[in-house]
């Protein structure tokens, strides 16, 4: 194991780069917060859209989510990265293939998160805000999505998590984020497919635990300075 | 000030407003009263337009509230709105509760939105608790909280939709000393309640409604003393003492 480690530790860690192409745990870090960064916003403007009156942005974004639902992520990697090719007559990059499949799928998921967040918060603080005279833009901003995200922080958490997890699924495309990099060192190495895989699935859980102990801090700190957000999740 | 005229208004087919025809003057203090679904509370809530209407012009100081082209927000703003359950914003301390409105909307710094949010709070006795949480105050302070909020936008108009209704009984009397100081300080009011010691005491005008209809309508001692429908007589009765009655209880 130290051996290995020590052999191809770095490589593990960043891929052939600065040699060749950025890989490794850095890629699959860096794919995972790019994709949660885009995928956020799309997934809030997909719930407000979901939930709007008109049925011009309603429509689509309804077809989406059950679309998304409806089909594996790995069906629309080998969509994206073989077929679109051929229409668009042009080649495009792994990361960006894995990229977007990644920020439509979770802006999808996100999607039903948000929109049941939004749903399930009382019509009265919508109505008290408004009538005050807030904007809708206002009222959203400052009084609905902020107890929405803070109601579904550990719906949210298990999205985030699950995307950090899918960035895996690059392998396949020959992306060379963590996984791609371990099975490269396996046939290598050939005779330590355990602890190679082993170590493979510590840096994930390293990642995962890490992202989830961040959340919970967060609502940690929520809870300290807003009783009823202590209340509501004790 | 507030001008109904023939208002209708559906809910599918129910039919929530029939035809009601209504002005309120400017500092005069309404109660509406009526059996619960009888439409008193749709009706407060067309005033600033948190339900739609079907039919009908409702005119706040001159202006058609239900116009196409209106600036509701700034319209709104003119008007605060008191509810049932209060609705205070859970996430935010009873200060910033006070000083979202003014900061965005009378484009108050936030020290000078605080002054006038602690002035407000002073005025409904809570002050002491502006950096509490909603949560950590009972159903008659957080209501009071509530008008203070309303009140930052210094509103010529109040609307209160069941103020007290939510209320354990022995808070009702601290938030109804707090409209009634507003009422003696020549506010427009229109208040929904049941609470007829209130509504005799403060109330210009009492109004009754039963069905989507304003059955009727009378200065507050024509109202109480001489009330001229069987239906009003009968829910008067009720409300003073629910064992009293001698008849059964009919629909409606």
């Amino acid at each position: 194991m130290i051996e290995l480690l020590r052999t191809y530790g770095v490589y593990f860690l960043i891929g052939q780069f600065p040699h060749g192409p950025l890989g490794g745990l850095a890629l699959t870090v860096l794919l995972g917060a790019a994709a949660l960064v885009l995928a956020f916003p799309l997934g809030v403007l997909l719930a407000l859209m979901r939930l709007s009156a008109s049925a011009a942005l309603r429509w689509p974004v309804t077809a989406l989510v059950y679309v998304v639902r409806g089909t594996p992520l790995l069906m629309v990697i080998f969509w994206a990265y073989f077929f679109l090719p051929s229409l668009t007559g042009q080649k495009t990059g792994q990361f960006a293939t894995m990229l977007a499949a990644l920020v439509l799928f979770d802006g999808a998921y996100l999607a039903e998160v948000v929109r049941a967040g939004i749903q399930g918060l009382a019509r009265g603080q919508t109505e008290a805000a408004r009538s005050l005279g807030l904007s809708y833009a206002t009222t959203l901003q400052r009084v609905v999505l902020p107890q929405v995200f803070r109601n579904m922080l550990p719906s949210l958490v298990n999205q985030f998590v699950t995307t950090l997890k899918d960035t895996s699924l690059g392998y396949i495309i020959g992306l060379q984020e963590l996984s791609f990099v371990a099975s490269q060192v396996n046939s290598q190495v050939v005779v330590h497919p355990v602890a190679i895989y082993g170590i493979l699935a510590l840096l994930y859980f390293a990642l995962c635990f890490g992202l989830s102990r961040f959340a919970y801090a967060l609502e940690r700190r929520a809870a300290r300075v807003d009783p009823e957000f202590r209340a509501a999740n004790a | 000030m507030i001008d109904f005229r023939n208002v209708n208004k559906y809910y599918g087919r129910y039919h929530a407003l029939v035809d009601v025809t209504e002005t309120v003057a400017r500092g005069e203090v309404v109660v509406v009263c009526g059996p619960s679904g009888s439409g008193k509370s749709t009706l407060i809530r067309t005033i600033n337009r948190l339900e739609e209407i079907d039919s009908g012009r409702i005119e706040v100081d001159g202006q058609d509230v239900h116009r196409s082209g209106i600036d509701i927000n700034r319209f709104r703003s003119g008007i605060g709105f008191v509810f049932q359950q209060f609705n205070l914003f859970p996430h935010r301390t009873v200060l910033d509760n006070c000083t979202l409105a003014p900061v965005h909307l009378r484009g108050l710094s936030g020290a000078e939105a605080r002054d006038q949010a602690l002035q407000m709070l002073n005025r409904v006795g809570m002050a002491d608790k502006a950096n509490a949480f909603p949560a950590q105050l009972s159903g008659g302070q957080q209501q009071r909280v509530a008008i203070a909020r309303a009140l930052v936008m210094h509103p010529p108009i109040m609307l209160f939709d069941e103020p007290t209704s939510a209320l354990d009984p022995e808070m009702v009397g601290e938030v109804l000393l707090v409209i009634r100081d507003l009422a003696h300080r020549g506010m427009t009011l229109v208040c929904v309640t049941h609470e007829m010691g209130f509504a005799r005491d403060v109330a210009d005008r009492v109004l009754f409604m039963d069905r989507g209809r304003i059955l009727e309508r009378g200065t507050t001692r024509e109202f109480f003393d001489h009330p001229q429908h069987e239906r009003t007589r009968r829910f008067l009765a009720d409300i003073r003492s629910p064992f009293g009655r001698t008849d059964p209880p009919s629909g409606g």
